[in-house]
């Protein structure tokens, strides 16, 4: 299982470049009309999860619980031998036994997930999340900084930041629900996109060792050998993280549902930046510091 | 032969270790209230009266009966811990009247000094002569008598009421109540006038100050607002842990497929290595008693697909210096070497993402960064140097000879 990896993948990112570029503008303009199609981890109210024994209608589910005095209509989506209920308003605990009951007696093996979230803690929940983002973005900076160069962490956050940017456009674009899990799963493909990026950036380092790059195209040359040296390994790896996160999102329970979907656009999108972002990106970077410390040999 | 000997006696030990052990500690596994049904509320505590303040030693105090309460309620194992300055985290499992229990969790907690009414049975006290908020408040301490006997002295805000009750119950008992549990029944000695009195008894350091607390708290009892809640039924929690299980198997024994079937001899001691991660983690679980939860379950099987990672980046580095020509031991040195700092580097930067997010997360985004970190540590461990281990000893027992055995092709490598 060998194929030909002697491209020239700077050349390819182009191509790349200009399809993430299309995708981020896309993004940013559903974001700015649609913006995130939010579960109520973030926007309060209440979710109802109900699984059940048999199939019912969403008719019978809201004439069964119209009786327990919300002011708003909630939201019922059907699914086989399954009913998630969302309202914009907060249940009292006792408009939550009351649905409860109401919908046991449709059926009474019926099982049930609430989930009730107040404003304050809605935006808290946000506000952290995006805390999150930003101190791991932080703390690779540094951490890569250390390790490598600064251009490399540079380049490393740019991947990192698209990667995740990527899923949240994705999501606004499919109108794909977001909840507090789907936070969860942006922060481990930060993570895991990163873990990628690094890879073949030490190979990089471990290239510019060898021979002196006295000009772009030797840089060029280098970062190309460098990536098709790691291809198979960045490939393999996406391939098996991809499988866990596949099955999940297959077979796994209802509730991780999103959070399997976003892993798994994440973790395209991730082993990709790493190949056709990153790499080339850091190369911009380091031409800039070669024309300008030597003149280069045009 | 020796190399060889310890390779198959290792091999053998481990697994067996844990096909023994593992369905034990699978049993022993605490399962998160979304995986096993239950509830969860985020409390918000204020002072009830305005104007107040809120103090570390109240909110304290409010998760202590808050605690109590659930367990007078008959749940099992409540889990009542407070988080930042104002809030209390509570976790139920197993309630059957939950709109009853949450009812009762919310009240503010009620503190009564009550008095024998006429045709009370002997020991039971049903007049209340003070409530929590003719306290001052803060003002019980404890310390110690004439005849260092410790004692909690109290303040009362109405004087003449507590001069008239105390001259009423000369003699009597006034016993002190926490909602309707009783705490202390001290004896009225002396018609107090100046709004002071001390109780004395039988009380060590620790009942003394126990008992000093509740006063102060039901001098100032919380008000609790719930900012989140989640509660998962008890067949669903079943549902989603035996789904998700199944996924991660059988996601797992594909990872494994592959790993096989892509490096072959390194492949197989890659999947050792993997099933002996797998199993620690599960120890570490059972021994430090997290709780494992669906978002935990989760990061375990994302995990299982990032710790092969290590031994994928090493053992295509044997490959790559293989094809260049090397012999078999000095390419596996040599990859062993060179793909070290990538993996450690790799694996920091992802430790420092997870850890933020323990820092940040709550609930379920805590448990998820909480199962990532141990995961990632254990794989240095498992598939960094132990996979490492045991394909030294059986390149240096002689028995990986052939390119074939690591999945390279003879016509792959170039001749030096």
């Amino acid at each position: 299982m060998r194929f030909k990896k002697e491209l020239d993948y700077v050349h390819l990112s182009k191509y790349f470049y200009m399809f993430s570029i299309a995708l981020t503008i896309l993004g940013i303009v559903f974001l700015a009309i649609f913006n995130l199609n939010y579960s109520v981890d973030f926007k309060a109210g209440s979710n109802v999860d109900v699984s059940l024994t048999k199939n019912l209608t969403a008719d019978q589910i809201r004439t069964a619980i119209g009786g327990i005095g919300t002011d708003h209509e909630p939201n019922v989506t059907i699914g086989t031998q399954r009913v998630t209920i969302r309202y914009d308003q907060e249940l009292t605990s006792e408009q939550d036994a009351e649905l409860k009951s109401a919908i046991a007696k449709l059926d009474d093996k019926a099982s049930f997930e609430v989930n009730t979230v107040d404003t304050e803690m809605a935006k808290e929940l946000a506000r952290n999340a995006i805390y999150a983002v930003l101190i791991s973005c932080l703390g690779i900076i540094v951490y890569v900084s250390i390790r490598f160069e600064w251009r490399f962490a540079i380049a490393a956050i740019v991947a990192l930041v698209h990667d995740a940017f990527m899923v949240v456009a994705v999501f606004s674009i499919f109108r794909l629900e977001v909840d507090l899990t789907f936070i969860v799963a942006v922060l481990t493909i930060i993570g895991y996109s990163i873990n990628d990026t690094i890879v073949i950036f030490d190979r990089i380092r471990e290239n510019l060792r060898f021979g002196k790059q006295k000009n772009y195209d030797d840089l060029k040359n280098l970062v190309n050998k460098s990536v098709s040296q790691t291809i198979m390994r960045s490939l393999y790896t996406a391939l098996t993280v991809f499988i866990a996160a596949f099955f999940l999102l297959v077979l796994g329970g209802e509730s991780i549902k999103m959070f399997s979907l976003a892993m798994v656009i994440g973790l395209l999108f991730g082993a990709y930046s790493s190949i056709f972002i990153a790499s080339p990106l850091w190369l911009l970077l380091k031409k800039g510091q070669k024309s300008k410390g030597k003149p280069a040999k045009a | 032969m020796k190399r060889l000997l310890s390779f198959i006696i290792t091999v053998l030990v481990l697994a067996a270790v844990m096909a023994v052990s593992t369905p034990g500690l699978l049993d022993r596994v605490r399962l998160g209230l979304d995986l096993k049904g239950g509830f969860e509320i985020l409390y918000q505590a204020q002072p009830s009266e305005q104007g107040q303040e809120l103090t570390r030693a109240s909110l304290l105090q409010t998760a202590a009966s808050l605690e109590k309460r659930a367990n007078v309620l008959g749940t099992s194992e409540p889990e009542v811990t407070t988080e930042g300055t104002d809030r209390i985290r509570l976790k139920i499992a197993g309630v059957t009247d939950e709109a009853e229990v949450r009812k009762k969790m919310k009240e503010p907690a009620v503190l009564t000094f009550r008095s024998a009414a006429p045709g009370d049975p002997e020991g039971t006290y049903s007049k209340i002569e003070l409530v929590g908020s003719d306290f001052v408040e803060n003002a019980a301490t404890i310390g110690r008598d004439n005849l260092n006997q410790i004692e909690i002295s109290i303040k009362v805000k109405d004087k003449q009421k507590f001069a008239e009750i105390t001259k009423r119950l000369l003699g009597q008992k006034l016993a002190i109540f926490l909602d309707e549990t009783p705490l202390s029944d001290p004896i009225v000695n002396a018609v107090l006038t100046d709004g002071t009195a001390s109780i004395s008894g039988n009380y060590t350091i620790e009942s003394a100050r126990e008992l000093a607390d509740t006063i102060n708290l039901g001098a100032l009892p919380l008000k609790l607002t719930e900012k989140y809640s989640q509660s998962v039924g008890a067949t669903l929690g079943k549902q989603s842990l035996d789904q998700t299980v199944r996924a991660g198997l059988i996601g797992s024994v594909f990872i494994l497929i592959f790993m096989i079937g892509m490096y072959r001899i390194p492949g197989l001691i890659a999947s050792f290595a993997l099933i002996l991660h797998t199993w620690l983690l599960i120890l570490v679980f059972v021994l430090a008693d997290f709780p494992l939860t669906l978002p935990g379950i989760a990061a375990f099987i994302l995990g299982i697909g990032m710790a092969v990672d290590a031994n994928i980046i090493t053992n295509e580095r044997i490959r790559e210096e293989m094809r260049s020509g090397k012999s078999i031991m000095s390419s596996v040195k040599a990859g062993s070497k060179s793909s070290f700092r990538t993996v450690m580097d790799s694996n920091i930067t992802t430790i420092i993402v997870a850890a933020v997010m323990f820092g940040f997360g709550t609930g379920s985004v805590k448990g998820f960064a909480l199962v990532l970190i141990v995961e990632i540590l254990l794989s240095i461990f498992t598939n960094l140097y132990f996979a490492r281990w045991l394909l030294n000893m059986l390149v240096k027992a002689g028995k990986l000879s052939k390119p074939k055995q690591f999945g390279v092709k003879e016509s792959e490598i170039s001749a030096l």
